[in-house]
């Protein structure tokens, strides 16, 4: 995999890319957030990390402006809130949602395309085009066919694809190892590395604590709405709490690869 | 042998100078009709009919088709387009003087209409699927008893004496320049997105496609074209009443839609025409004319116990019809497929034959009703 190099601008280090403040969402009167708090520094993999109905999808979706919250979200220093969700796309932050959420009745190269609606800078597309194609050859070979043909990693490899085509500088990815199988999770890891080593920010969000961890600079475990731990990657993996909530007891970090338990 | 002449049916269908030619030709066949008589009176009319028919079906297929929505609106925008032109045309222009200011009144018709479908479409697009269905129901419902209300527009009488100004070349000019800009419309960046949004709306949102924008954008487009259909429809009959435009209107033209096929121009060219053609063979004298070629033995029996009720039957022939064809092509005839012709050159050679899981024809003669930028 070459990595491609997506974010030709990248902001002045300093300011985190992305802060959230007391972050808190309910619908119908359940909380699904209780006063969430976190930094995503720029360039880095953040993660986080929670069961089922921690609020991991939840904080995303506020994130991207899909649901409705309290608190704030400065997205290099711009506060989001009133910011409708197809403007956040233009500032620079991506998401690739759960469950992918690719159209499957478009080609593959629609759905690529489509993230660039708001672009007008054509020339830049088709590069932004070739990089894609170079980080996923896959995608190449299946241009033409219909997104809902493609197997379920190659779909995640094009939301993931598609994320890219609107030049995020910071990429959320809900789940992104759902669904797939333990190599195919490796390889879309060390994708999601070229991808930050090449200066995009990306905060994932994960029930795969093991591998995210692995791979995240900075880590937030979620527990029915709120941020019970944080620390660097290493620190959680070994942390004993951790180990025993997500990464099973027996887990000694190598070769562990299994969701928590419920 | 067959492959063969398939690969020259493609070449002709992909060639550039097909659809200019069949422009032309129409062009000129319906003047020649029209204008030489070359066919009577009542086929002439039909022809109107099936022109109209199309303008219908083509933008109601964008709502209902190409972006997924269920609007029942249809007729009432046709309603408020006949209105507005036929008023125009009566009381404002001098059109009986100068009767090419028809079409001015026929555009301003149309630009009414895409007015009121920006007032309903504002508010409608906050629900979606079966609620935007009984809000545009809604909408249809009052425009016909504001209608029928007002006494200055004639209230249930409706209006005579509309000059008929309405020619077969005339709607074929209509009917060409609204397809073009609706085939336009959806192989623009906006169609990319009201495509996007017939498949997932929070999806486009994240894609940055503004959702809200392509949408009220595309009922605008539809409304517009169904108050050009509704001048050309006034100025047809003479006679426009809030009657014609009720719910029945409206589900005739979800009929051609979904006959000929969802998110396909050339399919809602096909349903349109079917329709509205199928439904006048069927009439009994139309048949009886057909068959009167058949010896009394056989002609009589046929006229006393099935033609000359056809009247009732055909009410009933139709509707099996289209169940038969909802069975057989559950999309309907071209659903989400497209006329090469139609498809701009730069999307045809990008896209091939891309289409729906499920179906299972690989003629790459139409493809996928999608595009690029």
């Amino acid at each position: 995999m070459k990595p491609a190099t997506l974010n030709p601008n990248p902001m002045p280090a300093g300011s985190p890319h992305l802060e959230v403040r007391d972050l808190r969402v309910h619908y119908d009167g359940i909380h699904a957030l209780h006063g969430v708090s976190f930094q995503v520094p720029r360039g880095q993999i953040v993660t986080l990390i929670g069961a089922n109905g921690a609020g991991k999808t939840s904080i995303l979706r506020a994130l991207s402006g899909l649901t409705p919250y309290t608190g704030s979200i400065l997205f290099e220093g711009r506060d989001l809130q009133r910011v409708p969700a197809h403007r956040i796309v233009g500032l620079g932050m991506a998401h690739v949602p759960e469950g992918r959420a690719i159209f499957g009745n478009l080609t593959v190269q629609e759905n690529l395309r489509l993230a660039t609606w708001q672009r007008r800078d054509r020339e830049a597309i088709e590069s932004d085009f070739e990089r894609v194609l170079t980080t996923f050859p896959r995608l190449r070979e299946r241009l033409r066919q219909p997104a809902g043909t493609l197997s379920g990693g190659e779909q995640q490899m094009l939301a993931v694809g598609r994320a890219l085509m609107s030049r995020a500088s910071l990429l959320l990815l809900d789940e992104p190892s759902m669904g797939m199988s333990p190599r195919l999770v490796q390889e879309l890891f060390a994708i999601i590395q070229d991808i930050n080593r090449t200066g995009t920010t990306i905060l994932l969000v994960e029930q795969n604590a093991n591998q995210a961890l692995r791979i995240a600079s900075r880590a937030y475990v979620l527990e029915t709405g709120r941020i019970t731990l944080s620390g660097t990657g290493p620190e959680l993996l070994g942390d004993p709490r951790v180990k025993e909530a997500y990464l099973g007891t027996a887990a000694t970090g190598k070769g562990a690869n299994r969701n928590p338990p419920p | 042998m067959r492959v063969a002449l398939k690969k020259h049916w493609q070449r002709a269908l992909d060639a550039r100078w097909l659809v200019p030619c069949l422009l032309v030709g129409g062009l000129v066949l319906t003047f020649a009709i029209a204008h030489f008589g070359l066919l009577n009176n009542y086929v002439q009319l039909v022809l109107i009919y099936v022109g109209i028919n199309i303008i219908l079906a083509t933008s109601l297929n964008l709502v209902n088709g190409y972006m997924g929505e269920f609007s029942l609106a249809h007729a009432g925008f046709m309603a408020v387009g006949a209105y507005s032109s036929a008023l125009l045309s009566m009381k404002v222009l001098p059109v009986a003087a100068h009767p090419a200011l028809f079409h001015l009144a026929v555009l301003a018709g149309g630009l009414v209409t895409a007015l009121l479908g920006l007032l309903v479409a504002l508010p409608s697009f906050k629900v979606r699927g079966d609620y935007l269905a009984i809000v545009t129901l809604a909408f249809l419902m009052i425009v016909k008893s504001a209608l029928e209300n007002i006494d200055a527009i004639g209230g249930p009488r409706g209006i005579s004496g509309i000059p008929r100004l309405t020619t077969l070349p005339w709607v074929f000019c209509w009917t060409v320049a609204l397809l073009w800009l609706i085939r336009n419309f959806v192989y623009s960046c906006y169609g990319r997105g009201v495509l996007a949004i017939r498949e997932d709306e929070i999806a486009s949102d994240l894609m940055s496609v503004d959702t809200r924008r392509v949408k009220v954008l595309a009922f605008m487009l539809s409304a517009f074209c169904a108050g050009i259909a509704g001048a050309l429809f006034a100025h047809l009959l003479q006679f426009i009443s809030p009657r014609v435009f009720d719910v029945v209107k409206t589900t005739e033209i979800l009929i051609m839609v979904y006959l000929g096929g969802i998110a396909s121009i050339g399919g809602s060219i096909l349903g349109a025409a079917l329709y509205t053609l199928l439904l006048e063979l069927l009439r009994p004298s139309t048949v009886a004319g057909l068959l009167s070629w058949l010896p009394a033995v056989v002609f009589d029996p046929l006229n006393d116990y099935f033609i000359r009720h056809l009247g009732v039957l055909r009410m009933i022939i139709m509707p099996l019809a289209l169940v038969l064809v909802m069975l057989f092509w559950p999309r309907g005839i071209l659903g989400l497929r497209e006329f090469r012709g139609f498809i701009p050159r730069r999307d045809r050679r990008a896209h091939g034959a891309a289409r729906l899981k499920g179906t299972d024809t690989h003629d790459a003669a139409d493809s996928h009703s999608t595009r690029e930028t």
